[in-house]
């Protein structure tokens, strides 16, 4: 499903004298299957363009458009379950979101909501459950005497098993160990292309952005200020720097690694597989000549 | 949401009544709530009115949000209004439409109490909207000190009121976000029958439980790390100073209490 934000404004608290304009003139193209990072500093918008994405959000100027959807500033929009069935929103620490006395409870909650018949959704319950890594035996168990990780993955496991076409996931391996951080976000990746989905990420971290995405947004003060394919946006690291961003490690090592010996690899390579092999054939090259 | 919302909300500005010590203002309005009772007739009441929009002119905050954060009570100051109209049957007939009759004393009760409302409600706001939560409870302690001889607790009862205040904007903000995320769950708040409406409200208040627990209990344990053992002994950051405003400020509703004597009726 293609997604598509059309010059979006959003001001909070509009007509208040605490209004504010948390994004403005937002353009984002989100073909069908398209793995999609959005990174910039805290405050600069980045959840605020999130919650448009499935409606939560009315924009205050600007459309959105969601598959065949549109939704206007300033217009009444009804019926948007379907839109929201069809774009799964993990929102930041989603754990507190738990509410049901057993974790099945909670993950068929969803489905439920949507039209899913019972045995159905219990069916995906287990499934999803499989999918975060997660023991079946946890079903019956009450999702608040979980640890926090385990909570994490439980309620991930509630938006999967919406079975969503288009997966929205806002920091969600925020406060992870490295492991289960690392475990999540190849799940996501697994399923991204498993099931041909749309998946939007916002995220600190570069090296999560390099790895899996395709394209790259980068907001700063509520605008989008640069936008790109992984390579590009990391080709030119020095306006990263400025905006106060960061550089995936590999390209911070392949700079420096430039800088001191002059070698010129001639583009930028993303990760270590990539880089080690560009140098070593850069170094034959170097020996034979 | 809730944006609209102007109870228990500070609107910072840079005005007399935002700089006026909180001890001063809730006296004002302790005193007010009072005086109000004096007025009788139109005379009286427009000299209230004038005060109330004196003090709000001052104040300067913008009316436009104000209106739009009392609209929901002018609907209940409406309410009073028809209540008096209809159920006061004293004075000459105006009004014989079918079964529905107005009476002389039955309009003048119903604008005179809807006034006295609406007025009451108008600075109450005005408190809070130009008060720090923090200030109207320093103000209160100091104020209720004189009952800690009676064993009263003063300092846990402003400390309460302090925390309490402290965290209703942290808790709307909560919600917003847990009603959000079940929103995107397929819950329907605003729309369905309405025992489907009175369902949807236990996925929003389970988690806001959960939290407000966890987030008291962080605190209390914070708050002891810090060395907190109750007020015995603790010692003010912010020390509340009264100014020459402040003084003027009660003469001026001495002088509105005198007016309101001499042209009540
Ligand atoms: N509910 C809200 N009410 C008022 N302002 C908000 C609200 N949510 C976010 N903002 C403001 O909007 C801006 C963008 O916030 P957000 O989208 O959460 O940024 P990010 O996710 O990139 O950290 C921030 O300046 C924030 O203070
Ligand atoms: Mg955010």
């Amino acid at each position: 499903m293609d997604i598509s934000l059309q010059h979006i404004d959003y001001r909070y608290q509009a007509n208040t004298p605490f209004e504010r304009l948390a994004i403005e003139d937002v353009s984002i193209d989100i073909p069908s299957g398209t793995y999609m990072a959005i990174i910039g500093h805290t405050g600069s918008g980045k959840s605020t363009v999130l919650q448009h994405l499935n409606a939560l959000l009315q924009p205050s100027k600007g459309t959105v458009k969601i598959g065949d959807r549109e939704i206007k500033a300033q217009q009444k929009n009804k019926n948007l379950k379907q839109v929201r069935q069809k774009v799964g929103i993990v929102f930041q620490f989603p754990e507190h979101q738990l509410f049901e006395e057993t974790v099945e409870k909670d993950i068929i909650f969803g489905p439920l909501n949507f039209g899913v018949s019972e045995p159905v959704a219990k069916e995906r319950a287990r499934k999803a459950l499989k999918q975060v890594g997660l023991a079946e035996e946890i079903l019956e168990k009450s999702p608040f005497d979980l640890s926090g990780g385990q909570m994490r993955r439980v309620a991930i496991a509630g938006v999967l098993a919406m079975e969503p076409d288009v997966i929205v996931l806002d920091e969600p391996t925020a406060g992870l160990d490295p492991r289960g951080r690392k475990e999540i976000m190849d799940m996501f990746y697994a399923l991204h292309k498993d099931r041909n989905l749309s998946t939007i990420l916002v995220t600190h971290s570069m090296e999560d952005a390099a790895r899996y995405a395709d394209q790259i947004v980068i907001m700063q003060q509520g605008k989008v200020v640069n936008q790109g394919t992984p390579e590009e946006i990391f080709s030119s690291p020095v306006e990263l720097v400025k905006m106060g961003l960061d550089v995936p490690e590999v390209v911070r090592f392949q700079l420096k690694l430039e800088e001191k010996t002059g070698m010129k690899l001639g583009k930028i390579y993303l990760s270590i597989e990539e880089l080690s092999s560009a140098v070593t054939e850069a170094l034959s090259r170097g020996v034979r000549s | 949401m809730m944006e609209k919302m102007i109870f228990g909300r500070y609107v910072p500005a840079d005005s007399v009544i935002h700089k006026m010590d909180s001890r001063s203002k809730l006296i004002i309005i302790f005193l007010f709530v009072c005086v109000i009772f004096l007025a009788n007739n139109a005379v009286t009441y427009a000299l209230i009115g004038i005060y109330t929009f004196f003090m709000l002119g001052m104040s300067r905050i913008p009316i436009r949000f104000l209106y739009g954060g009392l609209k929901p009570v002018l609907w209940l100051v409406l309410f009073t209004l028809v209540l008096q109209l209809f159920f006061t049957k004293e004075g000459a007939l105006l009004v014989s439409w079918g079964p529905v009759k107005i009476y002389e004393e039955g309009l003048k009760m119903g604008i005179f109490i809807s006034l006295r409302f609406f007025f009451l409600i108008l600075m109450t706001s005005l408190l809070t909207l130009t008060t720090t939560p923090i200030e109207i409870t320093d103000g209160l302690e100091t104020l209720l000190n004189p009952l800690k001889k009676v064993k009263f607790p003063v300092h846990e009862m402003a400390l309460m009121m302090s925390i309490s205040l402290r965290f209703i904007p942290t808790l709307m903000q909560e919600t917003d976000k847990i009603m959000k995320a079940q929103i995107a769950r397929g819950v329907e708040f605003a729309s369905g029958p309405f025992k489907e409406r009175i369902k949807a409200v236990i996925p929003l208040l389970i988690p806001l439980f959960v939290s407000s627990f966890k987030r008291a209990e962080e605190l209390a344990i914070a708050m002891e790390a810090r060395g907190y053992r109750g007020g015995e002994g603790r010692t003010k950051y912010r020390q509340l100073s009264w100014h020459l405003a402040d003084s003027l400020q009660l003469v001026l509703l001495g002088m509105l209490t005198i007016l309101l004597f001499l042209l009540r009726s």
